[in-house]
């Protein structure tokens, strides 16, 4: 497959984006939107403990209070065996699943759910919550991940013996799986170098901080088939969880995604879905289920918190010659941390011939983590980033030529094995260089600090249908929820594949029963492999346009051309036809064969993997510890960006978690393990004016495996803010914080211990 | 013959810490089931967890994708996103 080179008219341009004029009005139907006649309220009762065992549930007051129409515990979902399935390309223990949504013997984290109700009004069933007596056996909890790791930490999971270890170990812990990496031998590679850094760091679970709860409306008719409509990222993932935690037929589940306000990987799992689709089957009417906000922190997965050690050798030329690092991930209270991929990408942007990486997947009385853009990676390859510039600094060479003399390139082999294919982490690397920013004078307390990032960007299954509609215009329907401009791409893809006008081309996201297998939009792979499908149909509908103009036309297909989004004929001795618009042969479709439209299901294969490379400028306030980021250029090798705007956006989206993440963002639990701080006054995101405008840069090296060049785009910029902005905060002051977030307290607390 | 390499764990877990290998097999289908033979019980490992790099192309869902003689074959975990 090669890419387009040929001059594009709508690939790489602005369209007005298709969802904005709802989305600004308050048009947009969001996951709480539906209304449905008799509709119920869905609340939940949540644990006050972060680790309890249940010794009774009693909920007949609760069932008895008048307007109350269904109460539900774990004891109504069928027992689910604890094997690790495939769920698309993720393994999911539905045991665990099920647990999490309810809790079934024991309660593991402040907020986990265990009992619900479904009443005719809000009130009602806040009242009912309270009528639920639950008795609890208050256990002792752990948090912290290296806590959590000691061998008289408090067990979670009785049933837990570390995975990974030969032989397995005959006592239960809490680190549910060990992982390796290696290659080639970092011993020998750390004899052979002149400077040998290493460092430790921490950094704290932060939330995904979509701004839409999480909000489900289910429908459970009598004859078993039910309808669900919910904010997430993977509707098909929904109806699989759905329909085996309810022991139904998938087909007789139908899920509608709803307009999403963020998902960011969070949204990727499910919680009230199944909660509110067994309070319908119960009561026999539609239940509306959301959550507030203190639910979403505390019952809802953020990313881990982690302990890192980072291991780098160079020579005096600085050849990195060896890399080591130990990771230990939170997985929450259930196993299932991003621990493999945060191994895998530690130092992934690099061409090192000996490398040693130990991960550990560890449990902790806190919310099961969840996805959250480029899982794991940002956490391992923040410890290698900051560690390369210390040895930039340490050596005198320009941390970003550093970067250059070690960048993998294409024939490299990855850390975790393959070769790379074409890849533009170089590019990034000579954009940043080259950009004004990284050579603009600074001042007194201020830094700038440099980094970069990794994600391997995935394919996999996605449908599409395309149909002419009778006046020419097109309504293209996949089956990716639409997280971020998905659905301007798809159009552009169409349009520039077809040869019309972006704006004749209207994408909607269709439900599971109207729609092909889509797998979750996620993984950056939507552009990529919803696009491919796209453009299939998009050709095989052209190929359709062409037969159509030859039977109007009384010629051989052979005879006809498509060009500018017109059959013509194929030369003067194809016959003197005027051009046929689309909108013409579509007026004839009746008669020509019937409606014109193609369906596509594929698997992609291919994604081409992505780079980034961020730089940074703080001022430290030594009074107060306040970082204030000044100026802030992300590079980033996008493939092609086919709505230019859009991918500008998840650039700057990514970096500003990235810098939150950074700078602000952390749970602070109590010492009973409680979280303090559930919600955004005290959670503290960055909002609009914390932050400088982020100017971004793309650079485009096409992917040789996607027809317009592709490379997902969304997950790669989170991945070098946290290094970018702890280096710019060295750079500035001359101290390295090694502890995220880097807070007014923490840097303050720096400064004044001189450290 | 096609080299292949398994990652650490698995080689720790079922291969007596090998991970290098020279196996003749014409497709992921044909590989997964030689592996199995030599070291049982590596066959539904493989095929529930682990995403293949045959030449550097990674596939997410391996199954008939063609092996040539001289390929280099990784099997690595497969990844999600978020």
């Amino acid at each position: 497959m090669t890419s387009v080179t040929t001059e594009l008219k709508w690939v790489g341009k602005s369209p007005i984006r298709p969802d904005g004029a709802d989305k600004v009005t308050g048009r947009a139907k969001f996951g709480a939107d539906l209304m449905l006649p008799g509709m119920l309220v869905g609340k939940v009762l949540r644990s006050p403990h972060a680790h309890a065992a249940i010794k009774s549930i009693d909920t007949t007051k609760a069932e008895a209070l008048p307007g109350v129409k269904a109460v539900m515990t774990a004891a109504d979902i069928e027992p689910m065996s604890s094997e690790w399935v495939p769920a698309g390309e993720l393994q999911l223990n539905y045991r665990d699943l099920s647990n999490n949504i309810m809790a079934s013997g024991k309660v593991l984290y402040d907020g986990h759910a265990v009992a619900a109700v479904a009443a005719t009004s809000a009130a009602i069933a806040d009242a009912a919550l309270q009528l639920i007596v639950v008795d609890y056996e208050v256990l002792p909890h752990v948090i912290d991940v290296e806590e959590a790791m000691e061998p008289d930490a408090p067990i979670l999971h009785d049933d837990m013996f570390t995975q990974g270890v030969t032989p397995t170990p005959d006592k239960p812990s809490n680190v549910f799986k060990e992982v390796d990496i290696a290659v080639g031998d970092v011993d020998a590679g750390f004899a052979k170098a002149d400077l040998i850094i290493e460092r430790s760091f921490k950094t704290a679970p932060v939330h995904q901080g979509y701004l839409e709860p999480h909000a489900a409306v289910a429908s459970f008719a009598e004859d078993g088939q039910a309808e669900l409509w919910c904010c997430t990222q993977g509707h098909f993932s929904v109806r699989a969880y759905c329909a085996k935690l309810l022991g139904m037929d998938i087909s007789d589940l139908r899920v509608t995604a709803s307009e999403i306000g963020g998902g960011f990987g969070g949204k990727t799992t499910v919680y009230l879905e199944p909660v509110a689709l067994l309070l319908s089957r119960k009561s026999g009417r539609p239940v509306r289920a959301v959550m507030t906000r203190e639910d979403v922190f505390r019952a809802s997965g953020p990313t881990s918190g982690a302990a890192t050690w980072v291991k780098v050798g160079v020579t005096k030329d600085g050849k990195i010659v060896a890399g080591q690092a130990v990771l230990k991930y939170q997985a929450g209270a259930f196993a299932g941390s991003p621990i493999q991929p945060g191994c895998m990408c530690a130092f992934a942007p690099y061409d090192i011939e000996n490398v040693k990486v130990k991960g550990y997947d560890v449990v902790t009385n806190r919310p099961k983590v969840a996805a959250y853009r480029a899982p794991g990676a940002p956490i391992s390859e923040h410890a290698v980033e900051s560690v390369l510039d210390e040895i930039s600094k340490k050596l005198g060479i320009d941390p970003l030529e550093l970067r250059e003399r070690n960048a993998a390139k294409e024939g490299t082999n990855a850390a975790y094995g393959p070769k790379f294919g074409v890849i533009g982490f170089a590019d990034t690397l000579a954009a940043a260089k080259a950009h004004p920013h990284y050579s603009a004078p600074l001042g007194p307390n201020q830094g700038r600090g440099v980094a970069s990032g990794f994600w391997f960007n995935i394919g996999g299954e996605s449908c599409a249908t395309l149909n002419v509609a009778e006046d020419g215009t097109l309504v293209l329907a996949t089956g990716s929820p639409d997280i971020g401009g998905s659905r301007a791409s798809m159009a552009i893809m169409a349009a520039e594949t077809i040869g019309m006008d972006v704006a004749d081309v209207r994408t909607i996201v269709a439900d599971t029963a109207s729609i092909g297998y889509t797998f979750l939009t996620g993984g950056s792979r939507v552009t990529f492999a919803t696009g491919m499908a796209v453009i299939e149909a998009s050709k095989q509908v052209t190929e359709t346009l062409r037969e159509r103009a030859a039977k109007i036309w009384d010629i051989s297909v052979d005879a006809v051309v498509w060009e500018d989004g017109h059959a013509k004929p194929a030369g003067a001795n194809a016959g003197e036809f005027e051009p046929l618009s689309l909108g013409e042969i579509a007026a004839q479709a009746g008669k020509t064969g019937g409606p014109i439209s193609a369906n596509v299901a594929l698997n992609a294969e291919g994604a081409g993997p992505g780079f980034g490379t961020h730089i940074c400028d703080v001022e430290v306030d030594r009074e107060t510890g306040a970082v204030k980021v000044l100026r802030y250029t992300a590079v980033q090798d996008c493939g092609k960006a086919i709505h230019k705007a859009y991918v500008e956006g998840q650039i700057q989206g990514g970096a500003a978690q990235g810098i939150g993440w950074a700078l602000n963002e952390e749970y602070i639990y109590n010492k009973e393990g409680r979280l303090d701080n559930a919600g955004f006054l005290d959670y503290r995101i960055p909002v609009a004016s914390d932050l400088p405008m982020i100017d971004t840069v793309i650079v485009e090296v096409a992917n040789p495996n996607h027809p317009y060049g592709v490379r997902g785009v969304g997950e790669v910029p989170i991945i070098p803010p946290m290094a970018a902005v702890a280096n710019a905060i060295d750079s500035a002051i001359g101290i390295r914080m090694t502890e995220l977030p880097m807070s007014p307290p923490k840097v303050l607390a720096a400064l004044d211990n001189g450290s | 013959m096609a080299r292949i390499i398994l990652t650490s764990g698995l080689g720790n877990q079922f291969a007596g810490g090998q991970t290098e290998f020279e196996i003749e097999a014409a497709n992921v289908r044909r590989l997964v089931a030689a592996l199995e033979k030599r070291f049982p019980g590596i066959g539904p490992e493989l095929e529930r967890e682990m995403a293949v790099a045959i030449d550097g192309q990674i596939y997410q869902d391996p199954f008939l994708e063609p092996i040539s003689p001289n390929s280099e074959v990784f099997f690595l975990p497969r990844i999600g996103g978020g």
